[in-house]
C-alpha cells in the first residue's frame, strides 16, 4: 500500500528574483505511513517548516511532487480542497488563529467548512473538545477568556474536528510548562490511537520526540540527514550535536560515562532504557 | 501573494546611493518630483529619466524589483492612459463608434504614463536604499523648524518610523493566519462579494488581536527603557553631510534649472 503522504525530489525557493533568493528545501523525499508517530527534528531555518506546508498544499513546489495516497496533490483543485481535511496541520501558536465568539464555534469551523450537518458537526466538536481536555461548560465561552494553554487546545481541537488521516503538529509543546506539554502530547496520543490517524510532529525537544515518535527524521540545511527509528537516529548523537541539534540528556549522559571509559551502549534516549541497561550490566542485580 | 508587497521595504547594501546622508535623499527625491512635474517635452522627460537611471545603476537595486513595486498601481496607471488617450481634443488619428484617438492624446496618454512611472520608482528607490530609521532621522531633522510652531515633529516621526518596521512583520503575520484558516478549509477565492468579505472575518479578528497585543507590548518595552518622547533626545549615528552629498545637491540644482529653462523656452 502507498504511504499516506510521499514527496519526491520536492524543492521549494523563496523570493526567486530577489536579493533574498534562498533554497528551503531541496530533493527531499520524504514518506508518511499510515497510522505511525512520526517525529521531524532540525534546527530553525532547516526548512521543517516549509516541508510540512507542502504537505496540504498550502506552499506549492517549486519543482517535485507531492502525492496524497500515491495520487497527485495538484491534479485538481477538488481534490486539493479535499486534502486539506485529509491532512490536518496545526500550526506553530495556533491560538493566534482563533477568531470566533466561542469555543465551540471556533472548533466548528473547520467542518463547517467540509459541508457536514449540523448533527455531525455537534458530534465531532465535542469529541474532540474530549480529546483535547476542554470541559462541556468551557464550550460556551469565548475563546478569548480562556488562558494561553487552554487556547492552544481549543486550536488543535479545530483541526481533530477535521478528522484527519494525518494530523501534523509544528512545534505543538512551544512556550508551554511542562505538565502543559506532557497533557497535549498525551491528548494527541489518544486521538492517534482512537482514529488511527498518523501524527507527524516537528519538535525542537529531543525528549518529547524520543518519548513519542516511532520513526524520526532529521532535516538539516534542506536535506534529509536521517531517518530512522529513535534508537538508531540517537545513537548517532555525535553528528546530531555537530548540526546544532541536542540530543536527550540521557544520552548526553551516556555519551560522557562512554567518554570516562564505562563500556555502555550510548544509544538509549529514555530513562527507562537507562535503567535496564544499568541494572543488567551489574548482572541483573537487585533494586538500587 | 502577499510577499509581492513591497512598500516601505529596504535592501540592504553598500553603493553610494546607500551611503548618501537621508537629508539629502528626501531633498533630493522632492527636486526629482518637482523636476518631472515641471518637465515638458522629450528633452527634459529624458534628463529626468537619465536621472533616475544613474541612480538606480549605482544603487545596484534591480529594475525587476522597481517594477514588482509598480505592479499593484498597474490599474491607475492604465486608467491614466485610457483617459489621456481617448479625452484630449486635438488632431484627429483614427475615429471608431464613440472613441476619437488624436495625435496630442497619445502624446499625452505617453508622457503621462511616463511620469507617474518615474514618479513610482523614483520613490521606491528612496525606501529600497533608506534604512527606516535613517528614513525617519532624516525627516525629523529636516522638519525640525515646524517645531516652533508647536508641531510634534519627533512624535509623528517616529510614529511613522514604527508603522514602517510593522509592515512586513503584519505582512507576514497575515500570512502565516491565512495558512492556518486556508488549513482549516477556509475558502477566500469563491463566492459572490459578501461571502468573500464574510471570509475575511477569519483573519482580520486574529490579525487585530494580535495588533493591539503587539502595541502593548511594544509601548511597555519603549517605556522600560524611558523613552519619553523627544524631548532632550541624542542620537547613536549623528548625521554628517560628506562631500558626496554636496556634489549630489549640485546635480538637484542644474537637473531643476534644465529643465526649468527648457520649459521657458519651451523647448
Amino acid at each position: 500500500m502507498a504511504p499516506i503522504i510521499e514527496t519526491r525530489r520536492l524543492s521549494h525557493v523563496y523570493g526567486i528574483g530577489t536579493p533574498f533568493e534562498h533554497c528551503a528545501i531541496d530533493q527531499v523525499n520524504f514518506q508518511v505511513e499510515r497510522g505511525e508517530f512520526l517525529g521531524v527534528i532540525g534546527h530553525t531555518g532547516s526548512g521543517k517548516s516549509t516541508l510540512i506546508q507542502h504537505l496540504n498544499g498550502l506552499l506549492k513546489p517549486t519543482s517535485g511532487q507531492v502525492l496524497i495516497d500515491g495520487q497527485d496533490l495538484y491534479q485538481s483543485k477538488e481534490f486539493l480542497r479535499k486534502t486539506r481535511f485529509r491532512v490536518g496541520l496545526v500550526f506553530q501558536y495556533p491560538e493566534y488563529q482563533l477568531f470566533e465568539e466561542t469555543v465551540y464555534k471556533d472548533i466548528a469551523f473547520g467542518p463547517k467548512n467540509m459541508g457536514l450537518d449540523e448533527k455531525e458537526i455537534d458530534r465531532r466538536v465535542h469529541e474532540a473538545a474530549g480529546f483535547v481536555g476542554i470541559a462541556e461548560d468551557a464550550l460556551n465561552k469565548s475563546p478569548f477568556e480562556l488562558s494561553g494553554g487552554q487556547k492552544r487546545r481549543v486550536a488543535i481541537a479545530g483541526v481533530i474536528a477535521m478528522e484527519p488521516e494525518v494530523l501534523i503538529l509544528d512545534e505543538p509543546t512551544a512556550g508551554l510548562d511542562p505538565r502543559g506539554s506532557q497533557e497535549i502530547l498525551a491528548n494527541i496520543r489518544d486521538f492517534q490511537q482512537a482514529n488511527g490517524a498518523a501524527i507527524v510532529m516537528v519538535s525542537h525537544s529531543m525528549e518529547e520526540v524520543a518519548r513519542n515518535a516511532d520513526r524520526i527524521v532529521v532535516i538539516n540545511d534542506g536535506h534529509i540527514a536521517m531517518n530512522g527509528a529513535p534508537r538508531d537516529v540517537f545513537s548517532r548523537a555525535e553528528e546530531l550535536l555537530a548540526m546544532g541539534l541536542d540530543v536527550p540528556q540521557i544520552t548526553r549522559l551516556f555519551l560522557r560515562l562512554r567518554e570516562l571509559g564505562m563500556p555502555v551502549d550510548a544509544s538509549v534516549y529514555t530513562v527507562e532504557q537507562a535503567r535496564d541497561q544499568l541494572l543488567s550490566r551489574k548482572g541483573g542485580g537487585a533494586e538500587c | 501573494m502577499l510577499k509581492d508587497v513591497t512598500l516601505g521595504q529596504y535592501f540592504p547594501g553598500n553603493t553610494v546611493v546607500h551611503r548618501l546622508d537621508p537629508r539629502t535623499k528626501l531633498v533630493m527625491t522632492i527636486v526629482y518630483i518637482a523636476a518631472l512635474f515641471i518637465a515638458e517635452g522629450a528633452i527634459s522627460y529624458g534628463l529626468v529619466f537619465l536621472f533616475l537611471c544613474t541612480a538606480v545603476f549605482l544603487s545596484k537595486i534591480r529594475v525587476s524589483a522597481l517594477f514588482k513595486g509598480l505592479k499593484p498601481l498597474l490599474i491607475i496607471i492604465l486608467l491614466t492612459a485610457f483617459i489621456n488617450l481617448f479625452y484630449t481634443q486635438g488632431d484627429v488619428l483614427v475615429s471608431f463608434w464613440i472613441f476619437t484617438i488624436t495625435k496630442q492624446g497619445v502624446a499625452n496618454a505617453f508622457f503621462m504614463v511616463t511620469r507617474i512611472m518615474m514618479l513610482i520608482a523614483g520613490t521606491f528607490l528612496l525606501t529600497y536604499t533608506t534604512s527606516p530609521i535613517s528614513l525617519t532621522d532624516g525627516l525629523e531633522l529636516l522638519l525640525n523648524p515646524l517645531k516652533k510652531i508647536k508641531l510634534p515633529v519627533h512624535e509623528l516621526t517616529m510614529m511613522m518610523c514604527i508603522a514602517l518596521r510593522f509592515i512586513p512583520t503584519l505582512i507576514e503575520e497575515t500570512d502565516k493566519i491565512m495558512s492556518a484558516q486556508k488549513a482549516r478549509g477556509a475558502d477566500f477565492e469563491s463566492g459572490n462579494l459578501l461571502q468573500r468579505a464574510k471570509a475575511l472575518i477569519p483573519i482580520l479578528v486574529p490579525l487585530f488581536i494580535s495588533s493591539f497585543g503587539r502595541a502593548d507590548d511594544l509601548a511597555t518595552a519603549m517605556e522600560c527603557r524611558c523613552y519619553r518622547g523627544g524631548v532632550g533626545r541624542t542620537r547613536m549615528k549623528q548625521l554628517h553631510f560628506a562631500a558626496r552629498d554636496g556634489v549630489t545637491f549640485g546635480i538637484g540644482v542644474l537637473l531643476l534649472a534644465a529643465v526649468i529653462t527648457l520649459k521657458i523656452f519651451s523647448l
